[in-house]
């Protein structure tokens, strides 16, 4: 958009206020702008979020990627990817490292599936 | 490790052992502690930090004030990233003795685009490959730094790109203290999706927050991109906002955040009547939170000495409204990427003006009304109505999809070339997934939905305590990856320069040990593209190979131009082989009092020639400044521009036993000169036989003095201790 300068006509309604009023103002327009944002990083995740949980978890990057991926592959990133390893080694009985290590190896993969399968 | 010894090299394949089990000594950031009404040597200071309690590097004057080496209050940052981190460790070293206490490394080109972390050493290219061993080799040589300069020093690189939350874990896992996190920067710079980068942004955020990291955002970008800098300060303002307040409630504490504010003009315009408001307004804006004070990098040429300046007259305005960081940008940025020389010379700039204005603002105010005021508020009214709009169009995303960032036009004009992002479109678009009513992630500092209750409610609280803790809590849990590449690592390139690393073979260096990177700088009496020609062939005839040039001056179009080159000098130097004169010898006060008390002396001294500096020979005969008086020597002192043949005859009169000759001018050789003539009139008289000769000045190297005539020459750091051992010694053996 091209659009020459008329900031002497868009600023009448902001001329009257004083300094502390326009500050006010402007964080006002900014957390609205701001808000929809944190709401998106709340309700959502992303592999390398997913990643960086497993990362906490004990694994390395290396092990971590093949995890993921397969997680996605298969639609169940959305449980999140430390509670596919939480639940598999839970229901296992076994260690978060050896469930893991499993499924980085490509292994108990639908066995995990059908953890989280619903009901 | 052993701590670090004053004298001694950082021995780097030392610091690389058993770095699998090396555990950072803390994390956060660390401010300078503030040292109101400090005094140091003669003077007192207004603005000035603690000073540091182990060793540093004083300014080049300080010889002349009790080596003093007071530290301004901001945090010093210098960015330090040649490709490869075992070299940028040496330089870390002398940027913290020269006053760094934030030290930044630059990630290689494209590393923002790499899906996961990159593990062991790998060459980088305009940057280190930020790696999980990169990083802990990099701590754990500032925590032995920190240690011997006795300041802590702050640690710094970027989470950005499509893996920012797994460089935060590790970051947090490795003790980096600051880390640039601003997801506008991936969206317009590194077009990476932006509903990605945002949602990813929210987790490397409050991993931040966890790791009490001072964080810097991306603005200043916007002015090093836009095409005309100076319009760009309304969205600057936005930016900073954006990203400020997005990770005020993503958890990160607001004396955390750090604005990377720029003065956005330059040179040859009014840059400092146009940046100040500018400032102002910021400050107006944005007190609750930090400044990080970049410095320009838009409008940085080839010339050092011109970025010099630049950088100085925007430390002016971090003076004239405060700064909680300094950055300092090389000087030679806008050439190759910063050289060991340039990083320590940026640091030394940034120290040297800021002390020289220390109490500033004690003296001197900004005006409360006219054009400064007015343009500030002006400012800041644009900033706001760019918020009214980009609310208007839709929020956030729709005003990146309709071209609102890095738009050429002082807002609200619009120029119509901003960068246009579409929501889905770009790297990692569509990748973002809804987390499930049952998603759950185990672990501490997760932001966002995460139903831990379905497990135990009681760890609703701390979801990290369902494995009983995760690396956060329990370090040894971290995975740690030596090495994946075998032929691109840093035991590789080690074992190729191996025979430079213990100092008894030299090469010239540059940014790479042993890299054999010189410069040289001449002038031709040509136009800039013979000059240009001239200087690669006088290059090639110094033997220098790879000779390009890096810099050009004109000064006259057909009288001449200045250039600079840049080559390799493909030759070792042999340390044991070389010819190093021997330390000037010193004999103790009371033997030399002793000498001339059983045997009184007299000297004349003047400056000869047409030479009126006075100041050094002053300070090598008077007592006050420790000169030879103070031991008894009776001194006849001529004066300046004392022509040399009255030197002698005073000395021939006055009976003395020793002629002292200062020389400071030194065109044409004119100093040896003037030697040469002493030594000749003293011969044709007969008196050079019963006299001693000793010339100085600050240009003259000794044993070219020598050579010419004399019996032995002084020059800069000389003190009359040196002069009186040399006469008392000569005068024995005659």
């Amino acid at each position: 958009m091209n659009r020459t300068d008329d900031f002497t006509e868009r600023r009448e309604h902001l001329k009257d206020m004083s300094d502390a009023r326009l500050r006010d103002y402007f964080w006002e327009l900014v957390e609205k702008a701001v808000d929809p944002l944190l709401k998106l990083g709340y309700e959502n995740t992303s592999p390398s979020i997913e990643r960086s949980v497993l990362l906490r978890m004990g694994f390395s990057s290396t092990e971590v990627k093949p995890i993921v991926e397969e997680a996605q592959v298969r639609g169940l990133l959305c449980h999140g990817a430390g509670n596919i390893v939480y639940k598999l080694a839970k229901h296992k009985g076994i260690g978060i490292r050896e469930a893991g290590l499993a499924l980085r190896d490509g292994r108990l993969w639908d066995e995990t599936a059908v953890l989280f399968e619903e009901g | 490790m052993e701590s670090l010894s004053r004298n001694k090299r950082l021995d780097i394949e030392e610091l690389l052992k058993d770095l699998e089990c090396y555990r950072p000594k803390r994390r956060g950031w660390t401010w300078r502690e503030p040292a109101p009404n400090l005094k140091m040597g003669s003077f007192s200071y207004r603005d000035c930090s603690k000073p540091v309690e182990g060793k540093s590097v004083p300014l080049i004057t300080a010889h002349n004030f009790e080596n003093i080496d007071p530290q301004p209050q901001p945090v010093i940052t210098t960015e330090i990233a040649s490709g490869r981190f075992e070299d940028d460790i040496r330089r870390m070293r002398m940027a913290a003795h020269h006053g760094a206490d934030h030290i930044m490394v630059i990630r290689t080109a494209g590393q923002s685009h790499f899906d996961g972390l990159i593990e062991g050493s790998p060459q980088g290219v305009g940057g280190v490959p930020v790696t999980r061993k990169q990083v802990r080799a990099q701590r754990k040589a500032l925590d032995l730094i920190e240690e011997e300069v006795g300041r802590p020093i702050n640690y710094h690189s970027y989470i950005s790109g499509v893996a920012g939350p797994e460089v935060a874990v590790m970051f947090a896992e490795e003790g980096v203290n600051g880390a640039h996190q601003d997801p506008q920067y991936n969206v317009i710079y590194r077009n990476i999706n932006m509903i990605r980068s945002f949602v990813d942004a929210c987790e490397s955020k409050k991993i931040i927050a966890w790791a009490g990291m001072a964080q810097i955002d991306g603005a200043h970008n916007a002015n090093a991109t836009a095409r005309e800098a100076w319009k760009v300060t309304p969205e600057l303002m936005v930016q900073h906002a954006l990203n400020a307040l997005f990770s005020s409630k993503a958890g990160v504490l607001k004396s955390d955040i750090c604005l990377s504010a720029v003065p956005p003009s330059a040179t040859p315009g009014p840059c400092v009547y146009m940046d100040l408001p500018y400032a102002v307004a910021l400050r107006d804006l944005f007190s609750e939170y930090r400044m990080r004070a970049q410095m320009n990098t838009k409008y940085i040429e080839s010339s050092t000495r011109d970025a010099t300046v630049t950088h100085v007259l925007n430390m002016l305005i971090s003076k004239l409204t405060g700064a909680d960081i300094q950055s300092t940008i090389t000087p030679d940025e806008g050439r190759n990427v910063p050289w060991h020389i340039y990083n320590i010379e940026a640091c030394d700039t940034a120290k040297q003006t800021l002390i020289g204005l220390d109490g500033l603002m004690v003296l001197v105010e900004l005006k409360h009304g006219g054009p400064l005021r007015e343009k500030a508020r002006e400012i800041k009214e644009r900033a706001v109505l760019f918020m009214e709009e980009i609310l208007e169009a839709g929020g956030y995303f729709a005003a990146v999809e309709q071209g609102f960032f890095v738009d050429s036009g002082f807002y609200p004009e619009r120029g119509g070339d901003g960068i246009c992002r579409m929501i889905n479109e770009g790297v990692g678009a569509g990748t973002v997934i809804k987390r499930a009513k049952d998603y759950m992630a185990p672990v501490t500092a997760h932001y966002g939905y995460n139903n831990v209750s379905q497990y135990d409610p009681a760890a609703a609280g701390d979801p990290a305590s369902l494995i009983g803790g995760c690396t956060f809590e329990n370090p040894e849990k971290i995975i740690y990856i030596d090495e994946l590449d075998e032929t691109d690592n840093v035991n590789v390139r080690m074992r190729e320069n191996q025979k430079y690393r213990d100092g008894s073979i030299l090469r010239p260096e540059m940014e790479w040990l042993a890299d054999g990177v010189v410069q040289v700088t001449m002038f031709f009496p040509a136009e800039k593209r013979i000059a240009e020609a001239a200087a690669i062939e006088a290059g090639k005839r110094m033997n220098l190979q790879e000779v390009s040039v890096i810099s050009r001056e004109i000064m006259h179009e057909a009288e001449g131009t200045r250039v600079e080159i840049r080559g390799k000098f493909p030759f070792d130097i042999d340390a044991s082989g070389l010819v190093i004169p021997p330390e000037p010898e010193i004999m103790s006060d009371e033997e030399i009092r002793e000498e001339i008390k059983r045997r009184p002396m007299s000297v004349v001294c003047a400056t000869v020639g047409e030479d009126e500096h006075s100041v050094g020979l002053r300070e090598i005969i008077d007592i006050k400044h420790g000169g030879i008086e103070k031991y008894g020597i009776k001194v006849h002192y001529l004066g300046t521009s004392v022509p040399v043949e009255k030197l002698v005859d005073a000395a021939i009169e006055l009976d003395a036993g020793a002629i002292l000759a200062s020389t400071i001018i030194s065109h044409d050789d004119i100093h040896y000169k003037n030697i040469a003539n002493i030594d000749r009139i003293a011969r044709e008289k007969g008196v050079r036989g019963k006299l001693i000769f000793v010339a100085g000045g600050t240009q003259l190297t000794p044993e070219i003095a020598v050579r010419h005539g004399a019996d032995a020459g002084f020059s800069r750091g000389c003190k009359g201790v040196h002069v009186a051992t040399f006469l008392v010694k000569r005068r024995g053996m005659s």
